[in-house]
């Protein structure tokens, strides 16, 4: 694949990694004491596993894994309103596919989907569009999820259904954003994070520069990297680099895809149709200030939550003796978690981590992190 | 939902709603273009472009000026790798 192959080269990996080695020598780092860089995107800690750079990097290196996956972190009763929703008549219900499983109170999408409510799968919010016009009669509904990524498809989504007057299309809006989430990380006296490998697509949209606060107010490096493993791991050496020069700055490693004030069209869509909420309930992390999107008043017609109406609830209640909230904010690995395969697992999770394939616990689950932090 | 592919712009599909047709890994499907639309606002343009694909919707061109720098800097440490382990080999 053109742009992709070429950053999986084997030998410019060793390179690297021989290079991070010396690094976390000079900076004194042990196992005991190690450097600890979060990785925010979930798409980081899912390459991370999949291509085992957790157990390539050296004894002083560890990764944290970040609370970037939006599936993970949607929250119990968003789900049981999406479920609700979905139960209505004459409603037919669109979803990308990696919320099909998480758990609600009653039920998850997949469960309801079995009882019969008309649930399907679309790849892209331009299906679920597609389906409202193949549909007059039915009232179709996008369950809009992810952050500044996705953000802008389903701004311009509702665009679109405004300018062709789609009337029977709507967006149960769960859009969250980045920023918010790791100052809250950076605000909990715990937080022993030396430095962050920052989301590659969400900056592809937003830009390097909602990041300043990072390095200015928090004096943490934050490198923003592509996916790719030779990508990761160049981006963990840049991080180390500024560590060992005492340094802390917003660097650029994918500057093939994320221009430095990301994608202006696509910002101005967001703009246009969404207003951040005054806060939004994270899964594991509970309530953060503006960490959430709403869609304008101007595009009520298409605000499920107006048309249909659903207020947006809290509801902190997590499952008893989950500790995804843990994993997140790094005290514990996934395995320390007494749930971890023991009434959580992929195919039947608990928790919001063990959800998704961008979730740190299934991470750990499907590529083995498990031996090695056993 | 968030892992972006890389795919090729090969035809306009309907210019009004700015989708066209991207292929990736020979599979064609209709993709939203919107933010990747040209200042001069003529959609051809875009044909022959590689673009990140996200959900349907090409967010972002691939640069490749900024694509084959970093590509250089592997090509770079790949080759030093490469004499170190040709010393390594000799010298055991």
């Amino acid at each position: 694949m053109r742009y992709a192959d070429e950053f999986r080269d084997p030998v410019a990996a060793r390179a690297l990694l021989e290079a991070i080695a010396q690094s976390t020598i000079r900076l004194g780092a042990t196992r005991a004491d190690p450097v600890s860089i979060m990785e925010i995107c979930g798409g980081h800690t899912h390459a991370i596993f999949r291509y085992g750079l957790d157990r390539l990097v050296p004894d002083g290196l560890e990764f944290i894994h970040g609370p970037g996956c939006p599936v993970c972190v949607l929250p119990m009763g968003r789900v049981d309103e999406a479920v609700g929703l979905a139960e209505r008549e004459g409603v037919i219900f669109t979803t990308f596919g990696d919320a099909m499983r998480v758990p609600g109170t009653r039920k998850s999408l997949l469960q309801a989907k079995a009882d019969g409510a008309d649930i399907r799968m679309v790849y892209s919010p331009l299906d679920a569009l597609a389906l409202a016009r193949k549909h007059p009669e039915r009232e179709v509904v996008f369950f809009g999820l992810g952050f500044e990524t996705t953000t802008p498809s389903t701004a311009l989504s509702i665009q679109q259904a405004e300018a062709d007057g789609q009337a029977n299309f709507s967006v149960f809006c769960n859009h969250i954003t980045v920023p918010p989430p790791i100052k809250a990380l950076l605000d909990d006296p715990g937080c022993r994070l030396d430095g962050f490998v920052g989301p590659g697509h969400v900056s592809m949209v937003i830009g390097i520069h909602p990041y300043d606060f990072i390095a200015r107010d928090y004096r943490k490096p934050i490198v923003v990297a592509g996916f790719e493993p030779i990508d990761l791991l160049q981006s963990v050496l840049m991080v180390l680099r500024q560590l060992e020069a005492g340094q802390a700055k917003v660097e650029n490693q994918y500057a093939r895809v994320v221009p430095e004030h990301g994608n202006p069209i696509a910002i101005a869509a967001c703009a246009d149709v969404y207003e951040p909420r005054d806060s939004f309930e994270w899964r594991g992390l509970g309530e953060i200030d503006h960490s959430g999107l709403k869609i304008r008043p101007r595009y009520a017609a298409f605000d499920a939550e107006r048309k249909f109406g659903i207020g947006y609830a809290a509801s902190s209640r997590e499952p008893e003796g989950c500790r995804c909230g843990d994993v997140m904010t790094g005290r514990i690995k996934p395995p320390a978690c007494p749930k971890f395969g023991a009434g959580c697992t992929p195919d039947m999770p608990l928790g919001a981590l063990m959800v998704s394939s961008e979730g740190a616990c299934a991470a750990y689950w499907q590529y083995g992190g498990v031996r090695a932090a056993a | 939902m968030c892992l972006g592919i890389p795919a090729q712009i090969v035809a306009i599909a309907d210019p009004a709603r700015k989708l066209a047709l991207a292929e990736v890994s020979g599979v064609r499907r209709q993709v939203n273009v919107a933010p990747v639309m040209p200042e001069s606002g003529v959609i051809e343009e875009l044909i022959g472009a590689w673009v990140l694909l996200h959900v349907g919707f090409a967010m972002s061109r691939i640069d490749v000026a900024e694509a084959a720098k970093t590509l250089a800097l592997l090509i770079e440490l790949g080759e030093a790798q490469a004499e170190i382990d040709a010393i390594r080999a000799s010298a055991a």
